[in-house]
């Protein structure tokens, strides 16, 4: 099979951040447990890890026929089993039917509205050695952190074109944009946008019940990958290194007081079938406990990077991906799937229509140059990008095209109570 | 007969028996919704409308038609007051639609809280619409509570399934005195004419028109439908047998005194 080659040196690093970087990428003896808490992590009383573990463990999709799939399909509700049909390889020829199903169960839940959002990346500081994103530490890119005028300003153009949720963005790293920084962020984004979401690295319940009160309500987290043995192999250095204090962030949030929480691996990473299956049923477990808990799903796959433009998705194509967001729309009708702008135009255009329920629009993953970007206003000290984006679409365009296709545009839906 | 079968929501007379939903649809559809289904009642979401874009809902919406805000998003009864509150304050005037769901997945509605929500919300003067489950406890409590009106769900909202809960539709019907509005879950113009048959005050319905292929013609058929249910609850339904014929000698044609 095709590999990524993620290893990237780059001619910034002085000879012993070089050699402590490929000590770290070659020899696992000098990389910490990946399984054990670090201090300060909180760890809270939980068996979700456990259960979605070993379902992911026992999943062997090859063993799936057609016929499991049509039975799936006529069942009424999905159940696990029925899901793990949906995303076997044996699935594929069924996919239009499979789209089908998802769009009644999207229409029904969801009538025809979906809803808009723009992300805000306000640092990209990381202390995480994580080798396939463009924000971590080795890598050689210009970093920044928004001062508190300079995020208002951000926050000011992005809303004049009419954007009211945003999410916002830091890369990890707890010394250069700490827990309190972002709670300032949250608050004036408040002033901002009726709608704030956090996309940060975990922290501890009390800490999110900080950030709730400042404003935000929403928690995404990407696991990344949920197999954990590959897990260990992409995430060499840091706080995230550190598996289940990762897995357990959405718990923790939820414990905090926010109202949804948001979960999705990077497909592409390991295998995606059992990534897939892992992240739904961490939605579908946490939702057993939490039912009062909105929820939502992402689907990023993997794009190239500053100084690493090779990086690819490799086995998950677009129809690939296609059923992976038919099958989560069918197994969990009521959660929200948002489709990124890591996808083209034509693909999201075509994924609202069956399952998608939320895209953003408007988006830049770089730090600062949302003026530059919005009002063609130069400006030469942008912090670099986490990855890069293939549909530029402004909000504008976004939302007509929405609209051109007969569906309901929604800005907002919510309030903080 | 028909001009005069009008019925009341906190002193307010209405005439239509259709309360038309606002979510999961385009806006400019609302206008043509709302005439086409004759209604004067619309329920609007008081997340949806807070908006500062200018495609705001409630500039879409008739003068004439009163709003009926709902406080979905509520989880507990004091959120649901705070949402009531926002409501008022955007000029919603004083009708509210209680819904608070403790499950995302299912939507179905928490019934304690429910009741206590209805009890703060009528004493600070809100004409309350409680979306329910149908309970008939529940519904007791309500109309002690204060409630205008109940609204038992039909089936899971969204679900288009019907009268999933018609036993128990039934007897609250049968046995509260305040008007019942049946909503949640009606799919089709025949489901919506079988609620008004058995004697419901009025229908609300949502998905089924918003998920219609001509939003404003199906609104127009569930006027239909919603009509001819109230006609013939009116006159009085004729006999419909359950099983087989009836016997053409009386069973009890042997008693002698």
């Amino acid at each position: 099979m095709m590999q990524n080659q993620f290893l990237v040196d780059s001619a910034g690093l002085n000879e012993k951040a070089l050699e402590r970087k490929h000590r770290l990428e070659q020899d696992a003896s000098s990389r910490t447990s990946h399984m054990e808490y670090m201090e300060g992590m909180e760890r809270i009383s939980s068996d979700i890890l456990e259960k979605v573990t070993e379902a992911m463990t026992g999943y062997d999709y090859e063993r799936y026929t057609t016929a499991d799939v049509k039975r799936a399909l006529s069942h009424d509700t999905c159940s696990v089993e029925d899901f793990k049909a949906l995303l076997s390889p044996a699935a594929q020829p069924c996919l239009e039917e499979m789209a089908q199903r998802a769009k009644r169960e999207t229409s029904r839940h969801f009538g025809n509205t979906v809803y808009l959002f723009t992300p805000l990346y306000i640092a990209n500081y990381c202390e995480n050695y994580c080798v396939y994103c463009g924000f971590n530490c080795y890598n050689d890119i210009v970093r920044r952190k928004l001062s508190t005028e300079e995020m208002e300003r951000e926050m000011k153009v992005i809303a004049d074109s009419g954007i009211e949720e945003i999410l916002l963005l830091t890369g990890e790293s707890r010394h250069m944009s700490d827990v309190h920084y972002i709670g300032e962020a949250c608050k004036l984004a408040r002033t901002y946008f009726r709608n704030v979401g956090l996309e940060i690295y975990p922290v501890n319940s009390e800490d999110y019940r900080y950030l709730h009160a400042c404003g935000a309500d929403y928690v995404t987290v990407f696991q990344e990958t949920y197999d954990s043995e590959r897990y260990e192999t992409l995430h060499l250095q840091g706080r995230k290194r550190v598996y289940p204090y990762r897995f357990e962030a959405q718990e923790r949030a939820i414990l905090g007081g926010m109202r949804g929480v948001g979960f999705s691996a990077l497909l592409g990473l390991a295998d995606f079938r059992k990534d897939a299956l892992a992240s739904a049923l961490h939605v579908y477990y946490l939702q057993r406990k939490y039912p009062y808990v909105e929820y939502s799903l992402s689907c990023p796959r993997l794009r190239p990077i500053i100084n690493n433009d090779g990086i690819r998705p490799l086995d998950v194509h677009e129809t690939q991906l296609c059923q992976v967001l038919c099958a989560y729309r069918i197994f969990l009708p009521y959660v929200g799937i948002t489709v990124s702008s890591r996808e083209q135009k034509h693909f999201r255009d075509g994924i609202i229509k069956i399952a998608a329920t939320k895209v953003s629009a408007g988006v830049s993953t770089g730090i600062g140059d949302h003026e530059s970007k919005y009002n063609g206003e130069e400006k030469g000290d942008a912090g670099d990008e986490q990855f890069e984006i293939a549909d530029p679409r402004s909000f504008a365009a976004m939302y007509q095209d929405i609209a051109d296709e007969g569906l309901q545009p929604v800005v907002n839906d919510y309030v903080y109570v | 007969m028909k001009d005069r079968d009008t019925w009341f929501l906190g002193g307010k007379e209405f005439h239509s028996r259709f309360i038309l939903g606002s979510g999961k649809y385009s806006m400019e559809l609302i206008r043509a919704a709302v005439e086409q289904a004759g209604a004067e009642i619309i329920t609007l979401a008081v997340r949806r409308t807070n908006t500062k874009q200018s495609e705001n809902i409630l500039d879409h919406i008739p003068e004439h038609v009163t709003l009926l805000p709902n406080t979905s998003g509520a989880r507990t009864a004091e959120e649901a007051v705070r949402i009531a509150r926002m409501a008022r304050e955007l000029g919603c005037g004083n009708f509210v639609k209680v819904e608070i769901m403790k499950d995302s997945k299912y939507l179905l509605p928490d019934n304690q809280e429910t009741v206590r929500a209805t009890r703060m919300l009528v004493g600070e003067g809100f004409v309350v619409l409680p979306y329910m489950y149908p309970d008939l406890y529940t519904a007791r409590a309500l109309v002690d509570a204060g409630a205008a009106a109940v609204m038992p769900l039909a089936s899971p909202i969204g679900s288009n399934k019907g009268l999933a809960t018609k036993e128990f539709i039934q007897i609250i019907l049968d046995e509260i005195d305040l008007p019942v509005i049946v909503d949640a879950g009606i799919g089709r113009p025949s489901q919506a004419c079988e609620a008004m048959e058995m004697g419901a005050a009025a229908i609300m319905a949502n998905t089924a028109i918003a998920t219609a292929g001509d939003i404003p013609a199906m609104a127009g058929a569930f006027r239909q439908a919603i009509e001819a249910g109230r006609a013939a609850c009116l006159s009085g339904l004729g006999r419909v047998l359950e099983r087989g014929a009836a016997a053409s000698d009386p069973l009890t044609g042997f008693l002698r005194d």
